[in-house]
């Protein structure tokens, strides 16, 4: 997703030069509307090009010649592929992604149901990962070379290099299995899966609607443990942030001036030092929460938490192609927005760009 | 600074710690893990997949049933008793009076006609366990009919084999249907089609209560079963794709069965005393395709030599373990006419000497498409070590599922590992695939493993098609037989093993039932102390 971030973020430049200007919105529009162009051909060919026959997810493979003939005319396989690609697109232009082959459900209706699952995750894990590794990413730079620094140094690499299925599997077998501390794989206890009716599809927020405190504490027992691992990863990454641009803010002259002034430390550090830090940092947050909201594939096998990541990989291994490109929209969609709101807070952090 | 990490540190331990609130599950409740992420459809007349099969078998009626320990025992479940004319081609079921749908409404023989002419009619993947009596979707509403509330009648174009005509409808698509119901549903003329897919309309031990495809299907127990209401009220099937997960489900008793846990799993649970092990010979076999379009695989010599050349002991003791036996004929055993001797052993000298034989002394290199799990992938590696003694170089391509199966379809292997389950618990099912190929060119209409491996089977077509209008059981068991030995001593097969299911559960959990096909796998009896 490397590509997509790269050229949203483009995107985002683009729009802010121009901002204030007339056409500026418009522009907006089309450079959007070229991105998801793009994102779509892309994604189309490359599931095309796939050595997967789409048919047989349809049909399976013990169909009759005559069934999987008609089929592959009813999907459309047998028209050249630019006319499938208008196809597609003139039908999304409508609102209509498709039909996904192996839920047999709208694959808007699909998305509607797995992206709050991942929603959900990525955003306690986004928490967590801000209210732990910024005052990390802090306490280091001010330790700068002394132990906290290196442990909080080894703990962000540590994090960045442990393979997550080996994570998840060993935090289950630690806090579920021994400990009893968190509920185990899954969204609720198996035996309450249908005692909730999605409203937002939030787990947390759907329970405390129906105000049933038992159901919510068992939905918070069952997030905790993937959404700590998921915030292992990207509380290494904002620590290790955090910490160069604390340094970088810490040997300016104003806070020697501020130090010479007789202000507190706590105060230099917090105030003044981290304030200006906030602003790149809330870049930095922004995208390690977009990567998140991908959907971490790993992550949802081990914990079974039917989200995002797992359902555009399951299309995707099975060549569901209007599940794969309905997914793929959708997380395009997540990295715009999720730049765009974070260029909304860079002008309101920074006074600078206000003006 | 310290104090606020501190307390942060506190703070988290002091949340987590009081969640850590357990119970047992229900005692009236069975609660499974189980990857069921294949399931696309709930449709009975429309689907193909082992756990749609297996939530059929457990939320529908079929007409006909089968003995799960003797295949060979079948009786009537909807039908009461049936009569098969003097030419052989009516068959005339009695319908059991008393039964209702989950909805309340009666079951006739109005709606068992309904479903099958449904299956028929919507055209779907299975509609070819009753196309093979001469059933279209143009003359099916003539052909199979009801006379009246308790008389269903069958015509079929052949006088088949009865047993042939029984077995295919113990298969999901002999399931009954609510006419009233799904007709209810329909949106233009769709027979209901679009509404089954996610709904129900049955007569079974247990009714759907939700289906949340890739996440999640929970049944309730019927409570106008007409066979028993069975004990545990609700079934909580959860999808869980990693076996280490459902382990850890397991062991900690937040589910009562696990359905899914491989090699590793098994060994590590071994020692549990909470835990129980089931098992049940399964119909699905595990086989080596081999590719006639191969210059060397098409020679007879080195298909002998090949057979010789599977540690069929070591592969099925250690990589799966448990979960197979050697099985080397077409058939799976419980089958009517299964062949249960294993002649080939691992034998390199044997092996030498026949390559030998076909010039091939020095060997020769050749590929093989394999699915990236890890078993399939323990197994081609096991092969790949055997054939290098005798000097084949084995090339593992390794694939995704999807990815090898399309490349296998499209005729563009050398040597294909496989799986075949059958389709329904007929001798015919593995017999029109392992040996008869009407037409082996290209653009065949029909594509058996046969055709897939670019094989001519000769007499052994004629000899297939002979076999299902064998209306004497012996005489057709013994036919079967002797089509077997025919395609184990020269066919482009290797076949290695049947599959044997295995269920994990709590020790508290009684009478689950496993059976030879998904379709009968059975949770009504289920109990728990």
């Amino acid at each position: 997703m490397s590509a997509v971030t790269r050229k949203n973020r483009d995107g985002r430049t683009r729009a802010r030069l121009s901002s204030g200007k007339a056409g500026s919105l418009l522009r907006l529009v089309f450079s959007l509307a070229i991105t998801f162009f793009g994102l779509l051909l892309v994604t189309f060919l490359i599931g095309r090009v796939l050595p997967i026959d789409p048919v047989l997810a349809a049909v399976g493979d013990r169909a009759p010649q005559a069934v999987y003939d008609r089929v592959r005319e009813e999907m459309g396989l047998n028209l050249p592929l630019w006319q499938q690609f208008f196809i597609y697109i003139s039908n999304i232009l409508q609102g209509d992604f498709g039909r996904s082959v192996l839920t047999s459900n709208p694959v808007l209706e699909d998305i509607k149901r797995v992206f709050p699952a991942t929603l959900e995750l990525a955003t306690i894990a986004t928490i967590i990962g801000v209210i732990l590794g910024i005052p990390a990413g802090v306490f280091a730079a001010i330790n700068k070379g002394k132990w906290p620094d290196h442990v909080v140094r080894v703990i962000g690499l540590a994090g960045y290099s442990m393979p997550i299925f080996w994570l998840g599997l060993m935090g289950l077998l630690v806090f579920y299995m021994k400990l009893d501390w968190v509920a185990g794989p899954g969204r609720l206890d198996a035996f309450y899966v249908d005692f909730i009716e999605p409203t937002t599809g939030l787990m947390l927020v759907d329970t405390l609607i129906e105000g049933d405190m038992d159901l919510f504490w068992n939905a918070v027992s069952h997030i905790i443990l993937p959404a700590s691992i998921l915030a292992y990863f990207s509380l290494a990454y904002i620590a290790r942030m955090t910490r160069s641009f604390m340094l970088e803010q810490l040997s300016q002259e104003y806070i020697l001036t501020a130090r010479v002034k007789g202000i507190s430390e706590h105060r230099i550090i917090w105030r003044h030092a981290l304030g200006n830090v906030m602003v790149p940092l809330v870049t930095v947050i922004a995208l390690s929460y977009a990567n998140l909201l991908e959907g971490s594939v790993l992550t949802e096998i081990i914990f079974a938490w039917p989200g995002l990541g797992l359902y555009i990989t399951n299309s995707l291994l099975n060549a569901d192609m209007n599940a794969v490109l309905g997914g793929t929209v959708v997380v395009g969609a997540v990295f715009i927005s999720v730049n765009m709101l974070s260029d909304v807070l860079y002008r309101f952090l920074d006074p600078r760009a206000r003006r | 600074m310290r104090k606020f990490i501190a307390g942060l540190v506190m703070g988290t331990a002091l949340i987590t710690t009081p969640l850590a609130a357990q119970a047992d599950t229900p005692k009236n409740a069975l609660v499974m893990a189980f990857a069921i992420d294949d399931m696309i459809t709930l449709d009975p007349a429309q689907m193909f997949e082992f756990t749609g099969l297996e939530y059929a078998g457990n939320t529908y009626d079929r007409l006909i049933g089968y003995d799960n320990d003797d295949v060979s025992k079948i009786y009537g479940v909807i039908a009461e008793s049936w009569d098969v004319s003097e030419d052989g081609k009516t068959f005339t079921f009695k319908v059991r009076d008393g039964i209702k749908f989950a909805s309340g409404n009666d079951l006739t023989a109005e709606d068992a006609a309904f479903s099958l002419q449904r299956v028929v009619l919507l055209d779907g993947s299975p509609a070819f366990i009753l196309g093979q009596f001469g059933l279209t979707p143009d003359n099916v509403k003539e052909k199979i009919y009801a006379t009246d509330a308790s008389t269903l009648v069958m015509e079929l174009d052949k006088p088949y084999a009865p047993s042939f005509v029984l077995y295919c409808l113990t298969a999901g698509i002999g399931s009954v249907v609510d006419k009233k119901e799904v007709l209810a549903h329909e949106v233009d003329g769709d027979l209901g089609a679009d509404w089954m897919k996610t709904n129900y309309a049955g007569s079974g031990p247990f009714a759907l209560n939700k289906w949340t495809a890739g996440q999640s299907l929970s049944l309730t127990a019927n409570e106008n079963y007409w066979d028993g209401v069975p004990e545990m009220k609700r079934v909580i099937i959860r999808n869980v794709k990693e076996a280490a997960s459902q382990q850890l489900l397991l062991e900690k008793g937040d589910i009562d069965i696990a359905r899914n846990l491989e090699a590793d799993q098994l060994a590590s649970i071994k020692g549990d005393d909470d835990i129980k092990i089931m098992s049940k010979g399964k119909g699905a076999l595990w086989y080596l395709g081999l590719s006639q379009k191969n210059e060397y695989l098409s020679n007879p010599k080195v298909r002998e030599a090949l057979k010789y050349l599977v540690d069929y002991k070591g592969i099925s003791e250690t990589i799966l373990a448990g979960r197979s036996q050697i099985h080397q004929a077409f058939l799976p055993e419980g089958f009517l006419g299964a062949y249960n001797e294993n002649p080939y052993d691992l034998n390199i000298e044997k092996a030498k000497s026949l390559l030998a034989e076909a010039g091939l002394a020095d060997g020769f290199s050749v590929t093989m498409d394999t699915r990236n799990t890890t078993s399939i992938m323990a197994m081609a590696q096991s092969i790949q070590a055997t054939w290098a003694q005798v000097g084949i170089n084995l090339e593992i391509i390794p694939g995704d599922g999807k990815q090898t199966l399309t490349k296998y379809r499209a005729r563009q292997h050398d040597i294909y590992i496989g799986r075949w389950s059958p389709d329904y618990q007929d001798p015919q099912t593995n017999a029109s695939t392992f040996a008869w190929n009407p037409d082996n060119s290209d653009d065949a209409t029909a594509k058996p493993l046969t055709w897939r491996n670019s094989w001519n089977p000769g007499p052994l077509t004629d000899e297939v098609d002979q076999a299902i209008l064998e209306r004497d059981g012996d005489k057709r068991a013994e036919m079967y037989v002797d089509l077997q030995k025919k395609v184990l001593e020269d066919g482009p097969f290797v076949i290695m093993f049947q599959e044997t299911e295995i269920a994990s559960m709590r020790k508290n959990v009684n009478n689950l039932v496993l059976a030879p096909s998904f379709d009968n796998n059975s949770y009504r009896f289920v109990t728990k102390d």
